[in-house]
């Protein structure tokens, strides 16, 4: 139990997807302008790759696995994520039809975020099981989430700041994302103690 | 409390910044007296390395330096850089630190009044990530001052006969480290590091600083809501734990005099352009830094959480300022 607990912490603050693994900065960076567009993307990644850690372990532990296929991991992921951002596309085009027009180019490109094909990869690399595979999913999302609410908070206020013209636009929110990523340091070992 | 008609100073970013610098005055005298004259010499380095990068980055980005240079805010950078690092850190140490801080975290987005980030804190964390050894060997009691001096610009470190590790840091290897005997008692007992409450000698430092910022509060530079905050924050979370697990959580009184927590309640967190301005956002983002500081202290990798907390609650900071934002008067609570 307490094994799950330290997962989720981990996955959300020490190995924080976007600070400390730096997985999935496309979007960190592309829909991080404005607020609201950045709690729609952080919901719609949470639900895809929660989905996508929960059937990638079911595939790769009774497909992959015992038919000794598993050089044919990545490829398998890749097109299960596929199919999950499309159903997610279509669910969100229906149930809210401004969020959809909000997210635009983004909602496909999920499946180009290299955090959703990353994170299924590190639950196989770690062992996981089902609960921990869909533990760490959530809790890596979550990280993704918050990560991307408090970035887009930031850049909304610095827009008014008087940066150096050649640090206007996305140099500062690099230097930003550093910097954001040197306080997420001080949460090393937060997941170790037991 | 006054009566009208009142009579306003003109207020100054100078005048401000000069008034911080003499609160910090009696931390600066007590930690010298007690650690001897290395804090001094960091000062030094610190105050020059700022004031030549301020100088620098105002004529790279054409502004006018005079004025901006006179109004003391890179000192006040550079003394509070003195004071978290060790007062025998190598020179390079101060140097870097310092010049990180104002060129990166303060000018980099804008200078005066813009940075998100506080600039003294990003310096001590930039360092502390990446020379852990040098940046927690404070020195030993009875180093002479031309020991500390020598240490300073380049005399080899011969460990453990000149330099100790800190209160918070003797605290934590010794209860991780050793067999699981140790207690914080046995730890305490052991270790030269430690006096009454924490650390020996930090406690009248933390005094001293206590005053300093209680004349900051008394002249109107901060308000009671981000030290009250902190300091309650991080008590209170320190607490339960203590009463539960004597043996192995270091007391509420520990944690608030050890470190830089007094330091950090009254001038660090108080920052007031990287720290929150609604008065509700005061208390969340400083009860804020007062529980992450805890949290790092006893479990994380570093010895001291201060920093690490400030900086995590900066990236906090236009949230909560954007959700507790007080309604215009004469209107309810917005939506």
């Amino acid at each position: 139990m307490t094994s799950y607990f330290f997962i989720l912490i981990g996955a959300v603050l020490v190995n924080n997807v976007v600070f400390v693994r730096i997985l999935g900065l496309c979007p960190f960076m592309g829909v991080s302008k404005k607020l609201e567009t950045a709690i729609g993307m952080g919901f719609a990644t949470t639900f895809v790759l929660t989905v996508a850690c929960g059937s990638s372990y079911l595939i790769d532990h009774y497909l992959l696995t015992p038919l000794g296929l598993s050089y044919l991991r990545t490829l398998c992921f890749i097109v299960v994520i596929a199919a999950i951002v499309q159903l997610t596309e279509l669910v969100i085009q229906k149930t809210s039809p401004v969020l959809h027009q909000v997210l635009g180019i983004y909602l496909p490109l999920i499946t180009t975020n290299c955090a959703v094909l990353g994170v299924p990869l590190l639950n196989v690399a770690a062992k996981h099981d089902l609960i921990a595979s869909l533990l760490f999913g959530f809790g890596s999302s979550l990280g993704f989430t918050l990560a991307l609410v408090l970035f887009a908070a930031m850049r909304e206020r610095m827009d008014g700041a008087d940066v150096p013209l050649p640090f206007r636009g996305t140099a500062i929110a690099m230097v930003t994302a550093g910097l954001m990523s040197l306080a997420f340091m001080g949460f090393a070992g937060l997941d170790k103690f037991k | 409390m006054n009566n009208s008609p009142f009579i306003l100073a003109p207020a100054s970013v100078t005048a401000v910044m000069l008034k911080v610098l003499g609160a910090l005055l009696p931390g600066v005298v007590v930690y010298a007296w007690i650690f001897g004259p290395g804090v001094l010499v960091q000062i030094v380095l610190a105050s020059l390395t700022a004031l030549a990068a301020e100088a620098a980055m105002l004529a790279a980005r054409g502004r006018p330096a005079g004025r901006f240079l006179a109004d003391g805010s890179a000192l006040v950078t550079a003394w509070l850089i003195a004071l978290t690092f060790p007062p025998i850190a190598p020179w390079w140490i101060t140097v870097g630190g310092t010049a990180f801080a104002i060129v990166v975290a303060k000018h980099l987005y804008g200078g005066l009044g813009q940075n998100p980030f506080n600039p003294a804190m990003v310096g001590f964390a930039v360092m502390i990530v990446a020379f852990p050894a040098l940046m927690s060997q404070w020195p030993a009691q009875g180093l002479s001052a031309a020991e500390q001096i020598g240490l300073i610009f380049g005399a080899p470190r011969p460990l453990d006969a000149i330099t100790a590790a800190t209160a918070l840091d003797a605290l934590r290897t010794g209860l991780h480290e050793s067999a699981s005997a140790a207690s914080v008692a046995t730890v305490m007992a052991s270790h030269p590091a430690f006096g009454q409450f924490a650390g020996r000698g930090w406690e009248w430092i933390a005094l001293a600083y206590l005053a300093g910022g209680l004349y900051l509060l008394q002249q109107r530079l901060i308000t009671w809501h981000i030290p009250v905050a902190l300091l309650l924050g991080l008590g209170l979370t320190a607490l339960p734990f203590w009463l539960a697990d004597t043996a192995h959580y270091a007391s509420p009184l520990f944690h608030l005099t050890a470190g830089a927590s007094v330091l950090g309640a009254f001038f660090i967190a108080t920052d007031p352009v990287s720290g929150a301005t609604t008065p509700r956002g005061k208390l969340i983002y400083a009860a804020g830094i007062g529980v992450i500081t805890w949290f790092v202290r006893a479990y994380g990798a570093y010895p001291d959480g201060i920093a690490f907390a400030t900086l995590l609650m900066n990236i906090c900071v236009p949230l909560i300022d954007m959700k507790t934002q007080p309604p215009v008067f004469g209107r309810k609570e917005r939506r």
